[in-house]
């Protein structure tokens, strides 16, 4: 008899237990890396920042900006000076109070912090002026298209000065921000916690006491943990398991097209390498792209779930330029193309590639294609960082890479399409596109913007230093208690509103 | 015999410098820029530079080398590029969640491999050691992966018996520790045991066919106690001596169970860091696993002179 009860007492502990401290368990395809959000360069560390740090300005599904921490903005006339009002009542997770006075040292630490990787992304402002507690004015050398959507990413987090202060280089041991989870505690490779911050500003619309964030590399495992119910939500569900997934009773999934895009980059001009037939000629560049079925390739190597793709933008988006849609295959005119440049006889095109499974796969089915035209493809494989450090230096052909995307149209297309571009390991140099872009990134109206890039993506689509194939879409395997999750083509888990029914 | 590990003491000095020395050699050889992995997508020329200078990669590797063994002479394993973290903190805290592994691994491989192989010396020739044998094999030659992610989706998928993956220290809930562990250490335990059974099977039947297990049935034993009693207990030597070798393998091992079970140990540490290039981990471990090995060495070496009356006579 004792026994019995001390077994239901025990029962009921465990009960009341689980309906005390709701937990979110999220599965991650990697580790984050330093949670510090001016030093940090990880997808999957936004991830745990959309929970952990909240930012100026947020973005929706249709990514338009929306406030977040500045809950209004204004531009002066000739768009070089933003004022913004923040939000008012809102704490750091260590009670620290927000206010201009943090938004304007947030903005010096992402310039000046040695270690920080947001220079470029705040490279146009050229200072701050706290214009009342909650006022602040933002100048810049010039109008800049790109701040508001850099302030909706690692950018616009504001963490606590005081805790910064502090901890100097080391705080993303301990971050300290202002969103709706504090910070608990991280076990490299196994877990990152964050715990309910109960002073919330939007707490009501926070329905977890905790988040742990499990980082399970592998595609099969991680599945299997969502359908075993040992994780409410996992990232990156692969698009092989996609059928799987959907067939299953006690399974949601989830998906938006991702804002970035992978294809082949072509060594146009950086370095000896670029003495290629077809870093040399604009014509093997069409004919190989005409070479390749994209609807095909995304119906074998990824079940039709991903968007084929021929620019910088996904199809879907508003950049997207009308005017050039996805070609269709034409292997007769890749042969023309060939012939009418000289090389009848076919050419021969050595593509690196990383050494993972989905990219092997896709460029054996480029392989395959191009063969058909007479273009020869020899797939050299390459660990990524390895693979990376040729691609910079020069040291190759062509390069099956490609871009995780950014809100604004300008980071998927200026730093790698214009002369020396940041990321321009193309060489890729047209003065006419230069312009083009330049303009593009200090014009704040929309629709001049779009005519820009469509002007420009007019020679690049002849130009081709980059062959798009497709755009990934983001896939989350959730179990079917999770409700209220809303995706987003930035890829992130955004929790206000989600909740978990069991 | 304290003069003899003296001796060994001092002999394994110049051996963990040499190991480091072409650790740190070997590293250099990695095609792949360990800044330029960590300086993001973006890779801002000037932050690049600027993490060559802070992490010393712009120094001549004697001085980059110099300056590691330094720290580490005072107790500083430098710093994770990655994460940030002392590598020593990252170190002890994975260091008890291999040898949590490792033990239970090797608790399945003596439960499985040892039992097996005295069943198949005394059954010799008959179906059960056929049988056995085929069970060994099997054991050693199906891959880890295939075994661990088929037993994922059968046992936690299919059943929903064991959690999929992942690490519960035994801090924080002993029991969900050790059946989260379950199937990793089953799927490392079984080519072990394999093993084990092989050696098992083969000390025991030279042990069998020794004089005095002939006396001990002459004298009218049961068949039990002749086989548990005297034939097992000599054949135990170079068992235990085997199981103390397999250890390393089980660390070994580890590596890829580690993988597939996502599990937070030395071995996920290592081939993580060797994928960022985060040069300070991959020193420390392989420094921390050298220096382990030559400490089992020493002990084992110690244990034979305390074990064997003749060898502490010469």
């Amino acid at each position: 008899m004792l026994r019995k009860l001390s077994l239901t007492a025990i029962l009921l502990g465990a009960t009341a237990v689980g309906a005390q401290a709701q937990d979110l368990r999220i599965a991650l395809q990697s580790d984050a890396d330093v949670l510090d959000p001016d030093q940090s360069r990880t997808f999957v560390g936004r991830i745990v920042y959309t929970a952990l740090c909240d930012k100026l300005v947020d973005i929706t599904p249709e990514l338009d900006l929306i406030p977040q921490l500045a809950t209004d903005w204004s531009w002066n006339d000739d768009q070089t000076e933003l004022t913004m009002q923040l939000r008012e009542g809102v704490t750091f997770h260590d009670g620290e109070p927000f206010n201009a006075e943090a938004v304007a040292y947030n903005i010096n630490r992402s310039q000046t912090l040695e270690e920080s990787r947001r220079k470029s992304e705040v490279a146009s402002i050229t200072g701050t002026e706290v214009t009342g507690e909650y006022e602040i004015k933002i100048s810049l050398a010039q109008p800049d298209a790109t701040l508001l959507a850099q302030f909706a990413d690692r950018a616009g987090m504001m963490i606590s000065p005081a805790a910064a202060e502090e901890a100097g280089a080391d705080f993303g041991l301990n971050p300290v921000c202002s969103g709706p989870f504090a910070f608990d505690n991280r076990v490299a490779q196994d877990r990152i916690v964050l715990t309910k911050f109960d002073d919330y500003w939007n707490a009501d619309e926070i329905n977890f006491d905790s988040v742990t964030y499990l980082p399970i590399p592998d595609n099969t495992v991680r599945f299997a943990n969502l359908q075993s119910g040992d994780v409410d939500i996992i990232d990156r569900l692969a698009a092989t398991d996609l059928e799987q997934a959907e067939s299953a009773s006690d399974i949601e999934v989830a998906s938006a097209v991702s804002l970035g895009y992978q294809g082949m980059t072509i060594n146009v001009g950086n370095g000896d390498r670029a003495d290629s037939p077809i870093g040399e000629n604009p014509a093997v560049r069409q004919a190989l792209s005409l070479a390749i079925d994209r609807n095909a390739l995304n119906q074998v190597v990824f079940n039709g779930a991903f968007a084929p793709g021929n620019q910088s933008f996904p199809p879907n988006s508003p950049w997207y330029d009308q005017d050039h849609p996805i070609p269709e295959r034409d292997v007769e005119a890749a042969k023309a193309l060939l012939a009418e440049a000289g090389f009848e006889d076919g050419v021969t095109v050595e593509v690196q590639a990383p050494n993972s499974p989905v990219p092997q796969q896709v460029m054996q089915v480029v392989q395959a294609m191009a063969a058909e035209a007479g273009i020869t493809i020899e797939i050299t494989s390459k660990e990524f960082a390895t693979m990376l450090q040729d691609q910079s230096a020069g040291d190759y052909m062509a390069s099956q890479v490609g871009w995780s995307g950014r809100v604004d149209p300008d980071g998927n297309i200026h730093q790698f399409m214009t002369t020396g571009g940041g990321i321009n390991d193309s060489g890729y140099s047209n003065p006419e596109v230069d312009e083009l872009l330049n303009n593009a990134r200090t014009t704040t109206d929309t629709a001049e913007r779009k005519q820009y890039y469509d002007q420009a993506r007019d020679i690049l689509v002849e130009d081709l230093p980059i062959i798009y194939l497709y755009h990934q879409t983001w896939i989350w395997g959730l179990r079917d208690a999770v409700s209220g999750f809303t995706p987003y083509p930035d890829g992130m888990i955004r929790l206000e509103g989600v909740s978990l029914e069991d | 015999m304290l003069a003899f590990i003296g001796r060994r003491l001092l002999v394994a000095i110049p051996t963990i410098l040499l190991i480091s020395v072409f650790v740190f050699l070997l590293q250099q050889l990695l095609p792949g820029d360990p800044i330029l992995a960590m300086a993001g997508e973006e890779r801002d020329p000037a932050t690049i530079e600027f993490l060559r200078e802070k992490y010393g990669l712009n120094d001549p590797l004697p001085v980059q080398y110099f300056k590691w063994i330094g720290g580490v002479i005072q107790g500083d394993l430098g710093i994770s590029l990655r994460t940030n973290q002392p590598v020593s903190e990252l170190l002890l805290q994975k260091l008890p969640v291999t040898i949590q592994l490792a033990v239970m691994a090797l608790i399945f491989a003596v439960v499985i491999g040892v039992p097996a192989g005295i069943l198949s010396a005394v059954k010799k020739g008959t179906v059960v050691d056929y049988a056995a044998n085929v069970v060994a094999l099997s054991g050693l030659s199906i891959p880890n992966f295939w075994l661990g992610i088929m037993l994922i989706l059968l046992v936690s998928v299919k059943w929903g018996l064991l959690p999929a993956s992942g690490y519960t220290p035994p801090g924080e809930d002993l029991v969900r520790s050790i059946t989260t562990m379950l199937m990793p250490a089953f799927v490392l335990g079984t080519a072990l045991a394999a093993t084990l059974m092989r050696h098992t099977r083969s000390a025991m039947l030279g042990v069998l066919k020794s004089d005095y297990v002939r006396t001990a049935r002459a004298k009218g034993l049961y068949e039990r106690r002749v086989i548990l009693r005297h034939a097992f207990r000599n054949a135990l030597v170079p068992i235990v001596t085997l199981t103390a070798l397999l250890f390393g393998e089980l660390v070994a091992g580890a590596v890829l169970t580690e993988q597939i079970f996502t599990i937070p140990g030395f071995g996920k540490l290592v081939v993580d860091a060797v994928f960022n290039r985060d040069y300070a981990v991959v020193q420390g471990i392989v420094l921390c696993t050298a220096v382990g090995f030559i400490v089992m060495n020493l002990l084992a070496d110690a244990a034979y002179f305390a074990l064997n009356p003749r060898l502490r006579k010469s």
